[in-house]
């Protein structure tokens, strides 16, 4: 039980934590001013996310098992977000997606906040009640960052011959990493968090979108997995290089 | 000093006068952050909640309340962050709402719990304005410009 719920609240902060990483690239690039601090202002929230599991998650590794807390002792929020290697990070593969362009992020953020949508509200009902308080306080933010995606899937997907080209190419590039989401992990399975029960909502919320953004969803695709249980894409590593850096080249340093 | 008993009413007077960082006419007492004080043998501990979970000035906030606390004599001071129940714009005071307004970022107002056009512009008091973006310059805000007085301005999200 210990161990399970330790790594499903990692799985958790880990999946916020490194979409907040991927959103945070976009900071000063946006494609308009606004729109730059919509995406910062969500990487925000998921960095908040983040921390609040991470917290947890290392006061439950400080009461079970105090030997694994990663290199500096005690296992803090801190610890657990830049000491842990890309195989010890439980984030599904697609938060560690590329940002890719402007259609590629937004549709990566509305798979993920529709997801995300939906876990929370079911995690209401968990027996564990500090799992049950983070995902309340975070699903009130998350609701903001499904209205926003939602809004320019619709847009982009329903607007200019090239602006459809670049959300039906998004869609190619990332349906293949939705899969996963509704595949339990041993860890979700042990503890009884069924999220396969997701996937209609999941489903009709998607499909409701797509319709009006003139997309279609692809059938018969092969799902990839694995991030859950650390079997990651390339790309995890590099964003670790950059999010770790610091800590790695001088570690302990704080500013 | 070993007493369980404290004088809330002029405690909480005292950190009355601790800002928010990012808005400095409301107090985290207007702001509702502020959720418990209580004596724990010698040891005074507040209980403060974040509004939204990212929120760099909680750490910045915590620091204060210590620094306002300890010059007030108390010795041995904990801060807890509490999570829940969640923060909401529900807890604000009046007289916070008041102040925003005055100091030009529109109030939170339950007709506009999901931003859209319409909210009163806190300068020339119009409801002829438009929303701009629902995130805005902090997590707390939405963007809007009103299309009287054409000024921009913040909207503080209900929340």
């Amino acid at each position: 039980m210990g161990n399970n719920l330790i790594n499903y609240t990692l799985h958790l902060a880990d999946n916020s934590l490194i979409l907040g990483q991927r959103n945070s690239e976009w900071c000063g690039h946006g494609p308009i001013l606004e729109q730059d601090i919509a995406i910062t202002n969500i990487s925000l929230d998921l960095i908040g996310q983040a921390r609040s599991f991470y917290q947890y998650a290392s006061q439950l590794i400080n009461q079970h098992s105090p030997s694994s807390g990663v290199g500096w002792g005690e296992a803090s929020e801190d610890s657990l977000a830049y000491l842990r290697t890309e195989r010890e990070f439980k984030n599904c593969l697609l938060v560690e997606q590329p940002n890719g362009d402007w259609a590629q992020t937004i549709l990566r953020q509305f798979l993920f906040s529709s997801y995300q949508y939906y876990l929370y509200q079911y995690l209401q009902s968990n027996p564990d009640t500090s799992i049950v308080a983070i995902a309340e306080k975070s699903l009130k933010e998350v609701s903001y960052h499904l209205r926003w995606s939602s809004e320019w899937v619709i847009r982009l997907g329903d607007g200019t011959e090239e602006s459809h080209k670049r959300m039906k190419q998004g869609v190619d590039e990332l349906w293949r990493y939705t899969g996963e989401l509704f595949t339990p992990a041993t860890y979700e399975k042990e503890l009884g968090i069924d999220v396969a029960s997701l996937k209609n909502e999941w489903s009709q919320k998607v499909k409701t979108v797509f319709d009006e953004a003139s997309l279609g969803i692809p059938s018969n695709i092969f799902m990839h997995a694995g991030g859950k249980t650390g079997t990651h894409t390339e790309n995890l590593g590099f964003i670790l290089a950059d999010l770790q850096y610091m800590q790695r080249a001088y570690p302990g340093c704080e500013w | 000093m070993k007493t369980s008993v404290i004088d809330k009413k002029a405690l909480y007077a005292y950190l009355e006068e601790i800002k928010d960082p990012e808005i400095p006419v409301l107090s985290i007492i207007d702001m509702g952050i502020v959720r418990d004080v209580k004596m724990n043998d010698d040891e005074l501990e507040v209980i403060i909640t974040s509004t939204y979970t990212g929120c760099p000035a909680m750490d910045m906030i915590a620091a204060n309340i210590s620094i306002e606390l300890k010059t007030l004599g108390f010795k041995k001071i904990k801060i807890t962050q509490s999570i829940s129940p969640p923060w909401t714009t529900e807890w604000m005071s009046e007289e916070g709402k008041k102040k925003l307004q005055q100091y030009g970022i529109a109030p939170p107002d339950k007709r506009f719990t999901i931003p859209k056009d319409g909210v009163e512009c806190p300068l020339c008091h119009s409801a002829n304005t438009r929303l701009v973006s629902e995130f805005g310059s902090t997590a707390c805000k939405a963007l809007y410009q009103c299309n009287e007085c054409k000024e921009p301005f913040d909207y503080f999200k209900c929340h």
